[in-house]
């Protein structure tokens, strides 16, 4: 009668290892071989700082880690800003369009939303560079910032705006003292996704950067392009970390949000 | 002191509040009460100043409402969701309109702390909603409502999450409060029960009307029609014709049961062939298994058809001839006892020619 569950979970945990393993393989790998002390990516030698270290004497990995750094954080401003205004004004409108429209860009294939981007700069004759990087990183983040504040929204008591109003405070005051803290994990989450797609963007970065503005996934392809070397195994866990770091704290902030 | 003139409010085909009239006065505990859907909470959005009449005007100690936002209005509103800021303490929630009216710090400090007292929880100031009970939370946004001594307080069934017990007890400290610091009372409820206990008067209302404004008593004993009749309270609606009319009695024709006397309404006059319904409360109907009729007392025979035990009471559907059911009740007030009659029982009912109140 009673199902042997000793089976079911057992086939669970091998299954399960083996999706694990799938995904976090090739990227122990990477790791790995960024402190081995071999020019080769073929069998572990030994243990070393050295490509670290080398990498930190690397002008242009740091002058493209800068550049990175610098357009994830103000994309990621930026886009936390338009972005909760966004999902602001979804909500209040409660029109189904409106919300896919601006999601429509996180769905949409990177190299469509590259393309696109280059040939309105273009058109408007801008010049390539650390400007129209953020404006199309600014573009693909706003949908993420607009998900996690509308879905805050959805969440929230319309009845506490009520009783703001009805308790003598102005429509800016309501929003000042209580719907704009109650948001505040939704827009962080945002703007922390936000900042964590600007910096590992390739394909969209790719298509709108120009001479002297290259990023960091920008410079690890060139780097790839004559050879994957131990630096790049080592630039490439730097990057990974950050990226890691940010996810753990985004899911601290909001469970809720990384869950819509 | 508050006065609603011909308000109406449409969305899209339908009506929610038609041409609705009242006068309340100041002091009073006064309730709307209704179904869901019959235009109480409409009523109370719009004195609240969250929605718009599209007719009428709401006056407020003979001033109109009408251009004035939800904050300028010295109306405050304790919801049904206590709407409590999750994210301040239980005396940064207090303090909110207190804040809002730009009171000085200690000013505040001091009225947080009496009107925690009040609604003694005065040890809850440094918590944050969500560690409080329903009932707590329910004390808590009823004294953030009045901490800054509104003209008037509305309520939105601020009852309706609390449990049986919970809210008896609930409701006894509103009286006392409302009592205490005499400020007017709007409450809205669809609990018929809360409405008695609560009000100095009720206004029972139904699909965007009015029904009848009245004291509970008044409201209970005479119905002015059918729907306040079975609202309010456990009610036998008879179906009748009226046959004749007299000076203290109307001899009236019920469907099944024959022709009997009724006192007549004063407050509705009667002619012959009108038709109308008769009200009888269980309580008022004689049962036992024998009856001797008095003069002004009419009798009929019959036999249990359900029984429901109630504890204190029990409740007889009585069925007569002809198929009429007539509910009855009767208290278990000896000791031991659990009823008095089973099902099947043959038994008499009897009720006073006054015990009824004739409607339209």
């Amino acid at each position: 009668m009673a199902r042997n569950s000793a089976y079911p979970s057992k086939f669970l945990i091998a299954a399960g290892s083996l999706v694990y393993l799938f995904l976090y393989v090739p990227l122990a790998v990477v790791v790995l071989f960024s402190f081995n002390d071999s020019k080769l990516n073929a069998e572990w030698v030994g243990f070393t700082w050295k490509w670290y270290h080398k990498l930190f004497q690397n002008g242009d990995i740091l002058h493209a880690a800068a550049n990175s750094l610098i357009i994830a954080t103000i994309s990621a401003l930026l886009a936390t800003v338009l972005g909760t205004l966004a999902g602001l004004s979804i909500y209040r409108f409660r029109q189904k369009w409106l919300s896919a429209l601006v999601l429509g860009p996180i769905a949409m294939p990177d190299i469509l939303i590259g393309v696109s981007l280059l040939l309105m700069f273009i058109l408007f004759n801008a010049t390539l560079g650390m400007t129209s990087i953020i404006l199309a990183h600014v573009s693909f983040c706003i949908g993420f910032v607009a998900l996690a504040v509308q879905s805050r929204l959805s969440g929230m008591d319309q009845s506490l705006v009520e009783a703001a109003r009805d308790l003598g405070a102005t429509p800016l005051q309501a929003f000042r003292l209580v719907t704009l803290p109650l948001l505040k994990p939704g827009i962080i989450a945002g703007g922390m996704m936000a900042f964590t797609l600007s910096i590992d963007d390739f394909v969209i970065t790719f298509f709108t950067a120009g001479v002297g503005s290259s990023t960091l996934p920008l410079e690890i392809y060139s780097m790839v392009k004559i050879a994957v070397t131990p630096e790049v195994n080592a630039v490439s866990t730097l990057l990974m970390l950050v990226t890691l770091v940010l996810i753990t704290a985004l899911s601290r902030i909001s469970p809720m949000v990384l869950r819509n | 002191m508050l006065e609603i003139i011909d308000v109406s409010r449409r969305f899209g085909d339908f009506v929610a509040l038609d041409k609705v009239s009242l006068h309340i006065e100041a002091g009073e505990f006064f309730t709307l009460l209704g179904p869901s859907g019959c235009g109480k909470t409409t009523l109370l959005r719009l004195i609240a100043g969250f929605d718009q009449a599209d007719n009428g005007e709401i006056l407020l100690d003979g001033k109109s409402l009408t251009a004035l936002t939800p904050e300028q209005r010295p109306v405050h509103t304790v919801f049904q969701s206590y709407a409590l800021f999750p994210h301040m303490t239980v005396a940064e929630n207090i303090a909110f309109p207190l804040r809002m009216a730009k009171k000085a710090k200690p000013v505040i400090d001091a009225m947080v702390r009496e009107i925690l007292e009040d609604v003694r929880l005065p040890d809850k100031a440094n918590h944050y909603p969500d560690e409080l009970s329903g009932g707590q939370k329910q004390r808590i946004a009823i004294a953030r409502a009045l901490v800054n001594r509104p003209r008037l307080l509305l309520l939105d069934e601020p009852l309706s999450a609390l449990d049986a017990k919970l809210r008896e007890q609930m409701q006894i400290e509103l009286i006392n409060l409302q009592k205490e610091i005499g400020i007017t009372f709007v409450y809205v409820t669809h609990d018929q029960g809360e409405a008695l206990a609560l009000s100095h008067r009720i206004a029972v209302m139904n699909k965007g009307e009015i029904s009848q404004i009245d004291e509970p008593s008044v409201l209970y004993s005479c119905p002015d029609n059918r729907f306040v009749a079975d609202f309010i309270g456990q009610c036998n609606l008879l179906d009748a014709t009226v046959v004749a009319t007299g000076e203290k009695n109307l001899r009236i024709a019920i469907k099944g049961l024959g022709e009997l006397d009724v006192c007549t309404n004063p407050e509705i006059e009667f002619l012959a062939g009108d038709n109308c319904a008769l009200t009888l409360r269980p309580e008022k109907i004689r049962l036992a298994a024998q009856l001797v009729a008095d003069d002004n007392e009419v009798l009929f025979s019959g036999q249990v058809h359900d029984m429901l035990y109630l504890g204190d009471v029990t409740v007889y559907i009585i069925e007569l001839a002809n198929g009429v059911l007539i509910e009855a009740m009767l208290a278990n007030d000896a000791p031991g006892r659990t009823r008095l009659f089973d099902t099947g029982d043959a038994v008499q009912i009897a009720w006073r020619t006054d015990a009824g109140h004739l409607v339209r």
